[in-house]
């Protein structure tokens, strides 16, 4: 529950040796998260969405600008922070209820709450009965649950998403933005975490987002700060709905001709 | 609902096993058949000596493993197999910090480099010099064979994990300890006991040399000592040995492997 603020960000990346040129991946961007707000930063491929978040993480300085949480500057990666990675990044030794306690462990939660943490993240997710599975026999949707479940887990103030859906087949990814645009509607409004996802669907980003950052080309700057204001959950073949998502179509046009 | 999915698909029965083994081997029946043919009505009673038939070799095994002295000189490669391995550990921690430290690994690489090109069996003149026959030197080369397969397997196994395992241990609170040994030690075991069954496949042949020149007792002593008695079968039937107990050990190491980290694949048939 905690405000985000970027602030004039720019990445650069030095080359790898002398005639490889720096690469600017990341231009003065600057945008503001509320309190509870799921914020979408959409973009094209490679313009900077992942060293963005790997930032608001502590994992990457910024070459320039701040980042700050509740107006303090970020500092080392925590758990106050936690991610939820584009290939999942389960620990594959540790079963479903042992991925998701581990974060718990690390914080040195009782061994009785953390059943109950655990037990609850479990539920949200829509994972009953696979505790004891162990990631490889699971498929890649319910290896995002997890991966949601143990980000959320350890309470984070703000949540990072990687294109979390973006490496499921499209059947699984209507399913999951389904399942989350869920979690988000049912949850109270006050006890939801502030939520950042990086993503190039622009149908995902509508679907979810009370903001949308509309990232350019590389390199990444904002092209737009888009509020959206639809009721949830939301219905994908309404008027409102259909005219969002053609307004940021608009809006970005050019950025995005190539994509059909 | 799991278990009788299991109890329903019943694993075939030891016959219908047996049976499928058996047709494999048919090849095999005929070589034997034919190498019994060649030395019994082929050969002179000269040359037979050079290559007894098979009958002469079960006959050979059989006196072998009555009076014990195949069991006995098993045991002794075998035993010393063990404890070489037991010596030969020490490359896990090794390898593991060398592969998490750059530091450590500067400074031990370029030694590692220096020793590994060497085989082991280049070693055995000096370790007779340094520990005279017997055990000690036995182990000595054995413990040379298993270690740079163990280390160099850690080694990469710990450098081959995927940052955002620790990237995602990191911002779930975890400490650089717990890091080190809930993340990359686990994330590069499967990879470690790959590096345990080539190690202990190379120590196996490195002990049969070692045993050639420097032992009084062991399969490699066995053959050897057959040689100078002019025992073909004997030899054999030692060769066969140390052929079903390299690939035994092997086959415990797949189990244990498969046994132990039933998520990694590594072990996988
Ligand atoms: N460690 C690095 N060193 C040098 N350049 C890098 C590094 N990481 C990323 N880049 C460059 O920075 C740019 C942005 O990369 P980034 O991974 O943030 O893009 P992205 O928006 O996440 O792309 P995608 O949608 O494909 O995941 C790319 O051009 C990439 O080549
Ligand atoms: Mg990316």
């Amino acid at each position: 529950m905690s405000n985000l603020t970027v602030k004039n960000v720019s990445k650069i990346y030095p080359g790898h040796s002398a005639n490889d040129e720096p690469v600017l991946a990341l231009d003065r961007v600057s945008f503001h998260v509320e309190d509870h707000e799921f914020c979408s930063v959409l973009g094209h491929s490679g313009c900077g969405k992942t060293t963005l978040l790997m930032m608001m993480a502590g994992f990457e300085d910024a070459s320039e600008g701040q980042i700050m949480v509740d107006g303090k500057p970020i500092g080392k990666p925590t758990w106050q922070r936690s991610i939820v990675f584009q290939d999942y990044a389960l620990f594959p030794w540790m079963t479903v209820q042992e991925n998701i306690s581990f974060g718990l462990e690390m914080k040195k939660i009782p061994l009785a709450d953390r059943k109950e943490v655990i037990q609850k993240n479990i539920q949200l997710v829509g994972l009953s009965g696979f505790e004891n599975r162990y990631p490889h026999q699971l498929s890649g949707g319910m290896k995002q649950r997890v991966s949601i479940a143990r980000a959320l887990a350890v309470d984070p103030k703000v949540l990072l998403m990687d294109e979390p859906f973006a490496a499921l087949d499209a059947q699984n990814r209507a399913l999951m933005q389904e399942e989350m645009g869920r979690i988000l509607a049912s949850s109270d409004i006050t006890q939801r975490k502030t939520m950042i996802m990086v993503t190039h669907s622009i149908d995902e980003a509508v679907i979810l987002s009370d903001r949308i950052v509309v990232l350019t080309r590389r390199p990444g700057r904002v092209k737009a700060n888009v509020i959206v204001n639809l009721p949830r959950p939301r219905v994908e073949e309404s008027p409102e709905f259909i005219a969002l998502k053609r307004q940021i179509r608009d809006l970005i046009h050019d950025e995005f001709e190539i994509e059909a | 609902m799991i278990k009788g999915a299991t109890s329903s698909k019943r694993p075939p029965g030891l016959l219908a096993i047996l049976g499928s083994k058996i047709k494999n081997l048919t090849l095999i029946a005929v070589l034997l058949c034919l190498w019994q043919y060649v030395s019994v009505a082929v050969l002179d009673s000269t040359s037979r000596v050079l290559l007894p038939p098979p009958t002469a070799i079960f006959s050979a095994a059989w006196e072998l493993l009555s009076s014990g002295e195949l069991l006995r000189h098993t045991r002794d490669s075998l035993k010393r197999e063990v404890v070489a391995f037991l010596w030969a550990t020490i490359s896990i921690p090794i390898g593991i910090a060398m592969g998490w430290w750059r530091t450590v690994d500067q400074q031990l690489d370029p030694l590692m480099e220096m020793l590994r090109p060497i085989p082991p069996l280049a070693w055995i003149p000096l370790s007779i010099l340094w520990f005279g026959i017997g055990d000690a030197q036995n182990q000595f080369i054995i413990f040379l064979g298993i270690f740079f397969p163990i280390l160099l397997n850690t080694i990469n196994g710990v450098k081959g994990i995927e940052l955002n395992l620790i990237r995602a241990a990191r911002c779930l609170g975890a400490s650089e300890g717990n890091i080190l040994w809930r993340i990359v030690v686990k994330a590069a075991m499967p990879q470690i006991v790959t590096g345990i069954r080539v190690g202990l496949g190379v120590g196996w042949m490195a002990l049969v040399a070692a045993e050639l020149v420097g032992a009084n007792s062991g399969l490699g002593f066995l053959i050897n000592d057959a040689r100078t008695v002019l025992r073909t079968d004997y030899i054999i039937v030692g060769m066969a040995t140390i052929g079903m107990v390299g690939l035994l050990i092997d086959q415990a190491i797949r189990e244990l492997g498969r046994r132990l980290l039933p998520w990694s694949r590594v072990m996988g048939r």
